[in-house]
């Protein structure tokens, strides 16, 4: 095939260090087109799939693997500080399915709009939040995303078009189809990702805002990131029919290998060229989560080690962009090595920086519980001992 | 910016700070004798919003090409379009969520159930995605909704249709809960909750929809609105306080009457808000009267009568000549049967014997069934 073709180039030209590098140089930096052949086709429900070569640059994957790199570093830190206690409540990990957080952003911009569940910190982080704004929220700071008051599964960045961040399994589908809704009504040519777990995908209020979105045309992307675990369950335990981008019925759907940055990034592309015209599409992302559901869950009781390190070893996100990036010959196994140390770097310095962030003042207990209070009373605990006029 | 004041308490227990009185004494002034009943109200209301801000919609069952179930939104569909008045499936968790998602990227949906009673089937919606988020994102969701219909008991319409839900909704910090009586309320509290930038739950009631009431060229005017928040006094008293919402009002202004005829004088509160609960009101007003009736239509238990009650013993125990009466919807599912309905909700001469045994003028007999 055409990767192990350029491996054996690579390897021939290693004799050639200088005059590589030189070109390597140009080549990292370059936005002339690669074309890339995803490993596995897309397959389509009631809907023609897209090609499955993608359109690449070496800068895209330079980017895509610095992301991931980014936000696995971030998941694994953030697992460290829940076991030092420093992150409390819920804390639910994403490592595994970075490909999905990547190849969207790939293909929209801004001004669409993303929304998920509780699994939410790379999404963030893809959205333009930051590190030290993340590893702040899950500690309870108040230079965290939400000051500190949300928590883990309460991450918003509104000005980057995310809207959280939910914890009510299930939720975030009609909310979505309200913001593709209210997208429509302004007539401004964005959509709306709706993302949701394989658990959620048998949820009634889904096909109840499904139909309206049907109804109404509106441009709604519903992206089932089916990790094939349902916290504890797996899909075939929960679902009569696991084939999640088939029960759209008369909504079309596409089976996307969410391992695969550049396969999630080209049908995220032809779902938003699709909804704009036709209204919802459904995708469902095979993808795969390294943690438990969450971080009281090892993740060992209902699949075994076997599977875990199976997918790691054939389907990592990151090992497959680093094959790509070695195969073209756009960086070398040092470079990466070093991106990834960056990466760790960064991350520490953010958690350092946001172990010297305070917690919210206790008037913060008061403030945005309305936009508007009208110096209405609320009460603490101990009525007649703390008060306060809401802003 | 939000200030926690520390209570001193001062020997005796009351608050050293004071109550403020902000009570509305003012009745707009019917001039011209217009009269407008709660449902044309109401549809002036929302014509006059969705006019005045195109962000304004209009969504729920029938809202559209039915002119509405209790035809609340006559003539705008003809006025507005589909694209503003919008008619929906019978799925409130589905449109419910998708009005929140629409209020979270800048729109100003009004949410219409046909009856609070459905609104059950969205309630997730309206606490967990609509109350709480400007609260968990630390202001950067806002949610400029409201959720409409009538609450409450009908006529006939038996257990599953006939629930008041002040009580629940009024308990969630994060919602604010209106409740008009007549004409003017339904006016200067619908658009004041669709101008209002939190999520607002505007409990109507169906048997008031038909009622006349008078209407002062003031609350006629477009830019006519009430704040949120204030209670109004409907009639002043000495001897005691009754307060009510919506439906009660008009019971408890009946019972006023009587009581007047026996030498009671009454003072009659309109609390237009659940949430927020104007407390400095029914404490001043207490503090004047010593004596203390609140009547509902909703179930006993945890009800907007134990919240008052409670107030009052916080904040004006020393006042109290005689304990808290709470007139209220029996402990029961609502039965059908037209007696039995009738011994369900509270009637006019509960309201009478209720303030009768505050001032000491009976003494209670137990009827046990």
């Amino acid at each position: 095939m055409a990767l192990s073709t350029h491996r054996t180039t690579t390897a021939l030209l290693r004799h050639l260090t200088p005059a590589v590098s030189y070109l390597r140089h140009i080549s990292t930096d370059s936005t002339s087109t690669i074309t890339v052949e995803t490993s596995v086709p897309f397959t389509g429900h009631k809907i023609e799939p897209p090609s499955r070569s993608v359109d690449t640059t070496a800068q895209e994957l330079m980017s895509f693997f610095r992301d991931m790199a980014l936000m696995r570093r971030m998941e694994i830190a953030a697992d460290s500080l829940y076991k030092a206690k420093l992150i409390r409540g819920f804390c639910h990990l994403y490592d595994g399915q970075e490909a999905v957080a990547v190849g969207m952003e790939a293909a929209i911009t801004r001004k669409d709009c993303i929304i998920t569940a509780y699994r939410d910190h790379c999404i963030f982080l893809g959205r333009g939040g930051t590190l030290l704004e993340s590893f702040s929220e899950l500690m309870g700071r108040k230079d965290g995303c939400s000051k500190g008051k949300g928590g883990s599964m309460h991450f918003y960045k509104k000005e980057g078009g995310f809207y959280g961040g939910h914890g009510i399994v299930g939720a975030q589908i009609p909310l979505g189809c309200g913001l593709a809704f209210a997208q429509k009504y302004k007539n401004d040519e964005n959509v709306t990702f709706t993302l949701y777990g394989d658990g959620a995908a048998n949820q009634g209020q889904l096909f109840e805002a499904l139909n309206m979105a049907a109804l109404w045309d509106l441009p709604a992307i519903l992206v089932c990131e089916n990790n094939h675990y349902g916290m504890g369950t797996a899909e075939w335990r929960a679902a009569k029919s696991p084939a999640y981008y088939k029960r759209g019925d008369y909504v079309p759907g596409l089976k996307v290998d969410g391992m695969d940055a550049l396969a999630v990034k080209q049908a995220c592309r032809f779902a938003k060229e699709h909804a704009l015209k036709n209204g919802p599409i459904i995708l469902e992302m095979d993808t795969y989560r390294y943690h438990g559901h969450s971080m009281s869950d090892p993740g060992s009781t209902y699949r075994t080690r076997d599977e875990i390190s199976g997918v790691r070893q054939e389907r990592d996100p990151i090992e497959r962009v680093r094959k790509l990036l070695l195969a073209y010959d756009i960086a070398n196994e040092k470079e990466l090595k070093d991106i990834e140390k960056e990466a760790r770097k960064q991350v520490d310095e953010a958690i350092a920086k946001a172990k010297e962030s305070p917690l919210p003042e206790p008037s913060e207990l008061f403030t945005n519980v309305y936009v508007k209070g009208y110096g209405v009373e609320s009460f603490g605990a101990d009525r007649k001992e703390i008060r306060a006029a809401l802003p | 910016m939000s200030a926690i004041l520390r209570k001193i308490i001062a020997p005796g227990g009351i608050p050293a700070w004071g109550i403020r009185v902000i009570a509305s004494r003012t009745y707009s002034s019917s001039a011209g004798g217009k009269e407008m009943t709660v449902r044309d109200a109401l549809n002036s209301a929302l014509d006059e919003e969705m006019s005045a801000d195109p962000s304004v919609l209009l969504m729920g069952e029938e809202v559209g090409e039915y002119q509405g179930a209790y035809k609340v939104s006559k003539g705008l569909l003809d006025k507005y379009g589909p694209k503003r008045v919008i008619d929906t499936p019978i799925t409130e968790a589905g449109f419910t969520g998708m009005a929140v998602g629409a209020a979270y990227h800048g729109l100003r949906p009004v949410v219409e159930f046909m009856t609070f009673n459905f609104s059950m089937q969205a309630i997730d919606h309206i606490i967990n995605s609509a109350a709480k988020s400007n609260y968990m994102s630390s202001g950067q969701i806002s949610v400029p909704i409201v959720f409409r219909g009538p609450n409450g008991a009908a006529a006939g319409v038996g257990a599953q249709h006939s629930q008041c839900y002040a009580a629940w909704y009024a308990s969630c910090p994060g919602l604010k809960v209106l409740v008009p009586y007549n004409s003017e309320d339904a006016r200067g509290l619908l658009k004041a909750a669709i101008r209002d930038p939190d999520p607002v739950v505007f409990l109507e009631n169906e048997l008031l929809y038909g009622e006349s009431f008078p209407i002062s060229a003031e609350a006629l005017d477009s830019s006519f609105c009430l704040p949120i928040g204030k209670a109004k006094i409907e009639r002043e008293g000495k001897d005691v306080t009754i307060v009510a919402f919506s439906k009660m009002v008009g019971y408890a202004l009946q019972a006023a009457e009587i009581l007047a005829k026996e030498g009671v004088s009454a003072e009659v509160i309109n609390l237009r808000s659940i949430r927020p609960l104007d407390r400095a009101t029914i404490n001043t007003s207490v503090r004047k009267t010593n004596r203390l009736v609140t009547v509902e239509e909703g179930f006993p238990q945890h009800g907007v009568g134990a919240e008052i009650c409670a107030s009052i013993v916080e904040e004006s125990f020393e006042y109290l000549d005689a304990p808290v009466e709470r007139i209220t919807g029996a402990d029961v599912p609502m039965p059908y049967a037209a007696n039995l309905e009738r011994m369900a909700v509270p009637q006019v001469e509960d309201i009478v014997r209720a303030a009768k045994r505050t001032c000491y003028r009976s003494v209670p007999v137990a009827v046990n069934a």
